[in-house]
């Protein structure tokens, strides 16, 4: 029984492990290929996969044999002690010490190649060069598979990454703390309309942003809004506040009466109550919404597009343009790929460690 | 320093009556204990006091203040609660500071408010830690030391050591007690606890569905409850009571319990006349039915002949389970005594120590014939 019940949890934990490696390689094999791509140097990529740059076998031109012009191809030619027709030679033939000859072209070429099968790709060649091509605003210049110089405008990506900070971090930081202080209402403080007021905000979330976009941008249009940083921050803030607000409510409503409380006595007002313990006791959540709202707006395109438009391109926009432009140039592609994910997977990495669960411990029973 | 008045309060939560008409005087430097049964509103008593709770009608006052519109802050009060409700996220001393600092005292007063508190309950050590660090009595010290720290006029305790264990909940009892004595200031502490109630206590008031009971010192309601919750309630194991009846044989007066009698003491018979013939409920404490070989010499006994159900040895006494007839009761008697399960044996009844109630006036809660 025992054992049979252990056996049974070792082969779920291995199924479960099992399904979890394939999901990741599924996953990290193409993010793999497009962090190789997109340092390697462009002529390469137009001509080989980016898994050649590991070490693997390949047959290597080691030498060219031409055959006298006193040697009749149409009758059987002999090379390096080996006998056979023409077509034998067109084929292919392998030497015992693992040489392969093989004829290049047709019969009046009268020369044939001499491969090798070696290990190749240590000494790999790599480069910032797309990057700095990507993120410069310039004209650049890269060689085709055939090694013919191209010039071509840059998409000045380092720009667009200043826009998109430039929305993405007050576009953030504006609805939490807003939605910070309307949370702590509605969750501790009682004043007239509080749950009317709640429950409008909650039914926004199902409004979706689409249907706003075009009266807003009438109106913005008419205060003179469109275009600017300020607009899309109040759009953005607008657009995230009914989430962030139920989703604080939802974490600053399980926050112990008695703390607050025992705040009220030691001669706390609401603002410090809000400051010194919602605000800290409440990053956890104040951390997953950043997140999330950091990570929509990053990634936003349409709203984007419909406030800021050509004037402030956000590195959604300048990456859409560069596929239309250079889509056949997958050094750039893939770099500026890399580009739109760092800040998205740095945010994410330090921002993680705040996910602390038991926050609350020791607060409250023994 | 300051006394506490509820002046006829009321506190209704929608149709909920959690206090009703609640009059209670406490005095300066008292130790009032406000004990009942789960439930019975003496939570909500303590918060309509510190102001987390706004009455409905009447009037709270702390000394001549009438505090019914002062914000919590500015009653000069500290509260520990059950929880504790210790601030997660600041180190123990910054817990016991918050409020200090809130009131802009200067820093040095602080930290030496702060390690007095800390010397007097024996967490000078735990200073910097945080509260997740911390056993739960580690944490109750803390509680504590918050309210000692701010100097109040009145601390209000809201069954502190209802989260300890046993041992530890008998410690704290006598710190909290000598506290008291230290800081001699008025204290009002709940509990569901009657022994807490009994050995912490200057004076005691039981409150049950919101309803004050009776307020007096333990020993006078113990031996002087004035209805049958307080006399239930007060006294482990609870007081025995029995259904039965006053008649009246030639001279003497009885209580007749059905499956026997005992006789009414000299000294009490006139109190009882008027209720002759009248239906009654009969009421002894268990450490006043004793084993006749041990009993005390001075008592006005009456034998009573009884069944033993059930006897629990506890070491220093014996609990009996006794059975008479369709009534059941304890009796708590002299360790010494050799009984067993199934027994018939003669016990006697300390009738000095009687207790009468009368059912007629008041069914739900029969008033004590005094
Ligand atoms: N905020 C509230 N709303 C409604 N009922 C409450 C509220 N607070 C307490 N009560 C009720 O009042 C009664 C007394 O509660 P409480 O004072 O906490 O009892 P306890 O004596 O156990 O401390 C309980 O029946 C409880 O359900
Ligand atoms: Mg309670």
């Amino acid at each position: 029984m025992a054992t049979s019940a252990k056996s049974q949890k070792r082969s779920q934990q291995f199924w479960t492990n099992f399904i979890l490696i394939i999901i990741s390689i599924i996953w990290l094999v193409p993010i793999l290929g497009i962090l190789i791509t997109s340092f390697r140097p462009s002529q390469e990529v137009f001509t080989s996969g980016w898994w050649t740059i590991l070490p693997h076998k390949e047959n290597i031109e080691v030498d060219r044999i031409s055959i006298a012009d006193s040697v009749d191809v149409d009758g059987p030619i002999t090379i390096e002690g080996i006998t056979a027709t023409f077509d034998e030679w067109r084929t292919g033939i392998e030497l015992d010490d693992g040489r392969f000859i093989q004829w290049y072209g047709n019969k009046r070429n009268r020369e044939l190649v001499v491969y090798d099968e070696q290990w190749v790709g240590f000494n790999t060649d790599l480069t910032l060069k797309n990057y700095s091509d990507v993120i410069g605003g310039k004209t650049i210049t890269y060689k085709d598979g055939q090694g013919n110089t191209i010039t071509r405008y840059g998409n000045n990506l380092g720009g667009a990454f200043l826009n998109s900070l430039a929305v993405s971090i007050p576009g953030t930081i504006i609805p939490i703390l807003i939605a910070a202080f309307a949370a702590f209402g509605f969750a501790w403080l009682n004043f007239p309309g509080r749950n009317i007021l709640f429950t409008i905000i909650v039914a926004l979330l199902v409004v979706p942003l689409q249907i706003a976009l075009v009266p807003i941008l009438q109106d913005y249009v008419r205060m003179g809004l469109n275009g600017t940083f300020l607009g899309i921050w109040l759009a953005h803030a607008g657009f995230g506040l009914p989430l962030a607000t139920y989703l604080l409510f939802n974490y600053i409503s399980t926050i112990p009466r008695e703390i607050l409380e025992s705040a009220y006595i030691d001669g706390a007002s609401n603002f410090t109550i809000f400051t010194r313990l919602i605000l800290p006791l409440s990053v956890p959540a104040l951390a997953s919404f950043a997140i999330f709202q950091f990570l929509w707006l990053w990634n936003d395109y349409l709203v984007a597009l419909v406030f800021l438009g050509e004037k402030n391109k956000t590195v959604t926009i300048a990456v859409a343009e560069l596929v239309g432009e250079k889509g056949q140039d997958w050094q750039l592609m893939t770099s500026a790929a890399f580009v739109s994910m760092i800040l998205p997977l740095v945010v994410f990495l330090s921002l993680q460690r705040y996910f602390v669960r038991g926050l609350m411990a020791g607060s409250v029973k023994g | 320093m300051a006394s506490v008045t509820y002046d006829h309060v009321w506190k209704k939560f929608g149709d909920f009556v959690a206090l009703n008409d609640v009059n209670l005087d406490i005095e300066d430097r008292e130790f009032l204990v406000l004990v009942g049964p789960s439930g019975c509103g003496k939570t909500t008593a303590l918060r309509c006091l510190a102001g987390l709770e706004d009455i409905t009608d009447g009037e709270v006052r702390i000394g001549d203040q009438v505090v019914n519109d002062v914000a919590p802050k500015d009653r000069d009060i500290a509260m520990v609660f059950q929880s504790y409700a210790l601030y997660p996220h600041m180190t123990v001393y910054d817990n016991m500071a918050f409020g200090l600092k809130l009131r802009k005292l200067p820093k040095e007063e602080i930290q030496k408010r702060v390690e007095d508190a800390a010397e007097i309950l024996g967490i000078g050590q735990l200073l910097q830690r945080k509260p997740r660090e911390l056993s739960g009595g580690q944490r109750q010290r803390v509680a504590l030391g918050r309210a000692i720290v701010r100097e109040p006029k009145v601390f209000l305790f809201d069954e502190p050591l209802s989260n300890l264990d046993a041992k530890l909940r008998v410690q704290t009892r006598a710190q909290i007690s000598k506290l008291h004595q230290r800081l001699n200031t008025t204290f009002i502490y709940v509990t569901h606890d009657q022994t807490e109630a009994m050995t912490m206590a200057t004076r005691i008031a039981v409150i049950n569905k919101g309803i004050l009971q009776q307020v007096d010192t333990p020993q006078q309601l113990y031996d002087y409850p004035d209805n049958m919750f307080v006399a239930g309630f007060i006294g482990s194991p609870s007081m025995n009571f029995f259904n039965g009846k006053f008649t009246k044989e030639g001279d003497e007066m009885i209580v007749d319990l059905g499956s026997f009698k005992v006789k009414v003491p000299e000294n009490r018979k006139e109190l009882y006349e008027r209720l002759v013939g009248q239906e009654i409920i009969f009421g002894i404490r268990p450490e006043d039915i004793h084993n006749p070989e041990y009993a005390p010499p001075s008592i006005i006994a009456e034998e009573v002949e009884v069944d033993v159900d059930v006897t629990e040895l506890m070491g220093n006494e014996i609990f009996l389970y006794l059975v008479s007839g369709d009534h059941n009761f304890v009796a708590r008697v002299d360790p010494r005594t050799r009984v067993e399960m199934g027994d018939k044996i003669t016990v006697t009844f300390n009738m000095d120590n009687m207790h009468i109630f009368d059912p007629v006036a008041d069914p739900d809660n029969p008033v004590a014939i005094r």
